[in-house]
């Protein structure tokens, strides 16, 4: 029987490549969207990345034109969130940081607990409330804290405490093997919290 | 000190950022709580450790200029 001149729906549009070409659009658009609405975090991970506001514009609009333009490239049903934080950290990476300064290779604190009992220790008022503790450490002390970190620290740091992956992902998003990235969160938030016990000791 | 003899509050301490990261075993998070619940000492420097995180994650936080989205959705492919 010939088809060819009924306007009947057929049956094998799915071969059309017009059917394709929409398909894939819808798919981009979905990818886009999807993308996008991360962007609120990617951002806020960029700006701890780099020194300024500028710069983190410019990183997470190179992030973004990459992503766009490599859609392809991410497996559906995969992590999305991961996949553009690699390209994020990779593009951070190639932009050639700036020389790193001897890595910190002092001795870590000896305790975990140090920052509060140091915070503690220093108060006059009696037993403090360990949730006014952390009251008397500034924001931009940590912010500049942040920044001092060796930046294979404040990678993982970033990635786990402020954009919540799992070691694992970011293991994979670092290119790292899993066991790097738990010694240089515990080293990278000690430093952190070293710097921070430094500057509330000194601004009393 | 002995081999067999440990500080449950040295052992609390060393669970403390991996409790808080969620990555310890059933088995070992009951073992810290129970620790927490009864040791008042290990107990202040957990939430002070909740606390500290919280602080860190509003102090660095900066959110994203409204421009920004908008250049970001002007990068999408055109239809």
């Amino acid at each position: 029987m010939n088809t060819a001149a009924t306007v009947e729906p057929v049956s094998d549009t799915s071969e059309s490549p017009a059917r394709q070409v929409a398909e894939e659009a819808r798919d981009r658009v979905r990818f886009e969207e999807e993308a996008l609405a991360l962007s609120d975090q990617v951002y806020g991970v960029a700006r701890r990345l780099v020194g300024s506001r500028e710069e983190a514009e410019d990183l997470v609009q190179e992030t973004y034109a990459r992503a766009f333009r490599s859609w392809r490239s991410f497996q559906p049903g995969t992590n999305l969130r991961a996949w553009l934080f690699r390209i994020l950290t990779n593009l951070n990476i190639d932009r050639g940081r700036k020389v790193q300064r001897t890595p910190d290779m002092q001795p870590l604190e000896e305790s975990d607990y140090f920052l509060y009992n140091k915070l503690e220790e220093s108060t006059t008022d009696g037993t403090p409330d360990e949730r006014r503790v952390v009251d008397r450490l500034s924001q931009n002390d940590a912010v500049t804290a942040l920044a001092d970190l060796p930046h294979d620290f404040r990678d993982v740091v970033l990635l786990v405490d402020l954009a919540d992956f799992t070691y694992s992902d970011a293991a994979q998003i670092l290119d790292i093997p899993i066991g790097t990235v738990m010694s240089r969160l515990h080293r990278g938030r000690r430093m952190l919290k070293r710097t921070l016990a430094d500057s509330a000791v000194e601004e009393r | 000190m002995s081999l067999f003899v440990f500080d449950p509050c040295d052992k609390c301490e060393q669970m403390m950022q991996p409790f808080l990261d969620r990555v310890l075993t059933d088995v070992e998070i009951t073992e810290a709580q129970v620790h927490l619940d009864g040791c008042e000492y290990c107990r202040k420097r957990y939430r002070f450790e909740v606390e500290f995180r919280r602080f860190v994650r509003q102090a660095v936080a900066e959110p994203m200029p409204p421009e920004l989205k908008e250049k970001l959705r002007a990068l999408r492919t055109p239809l």
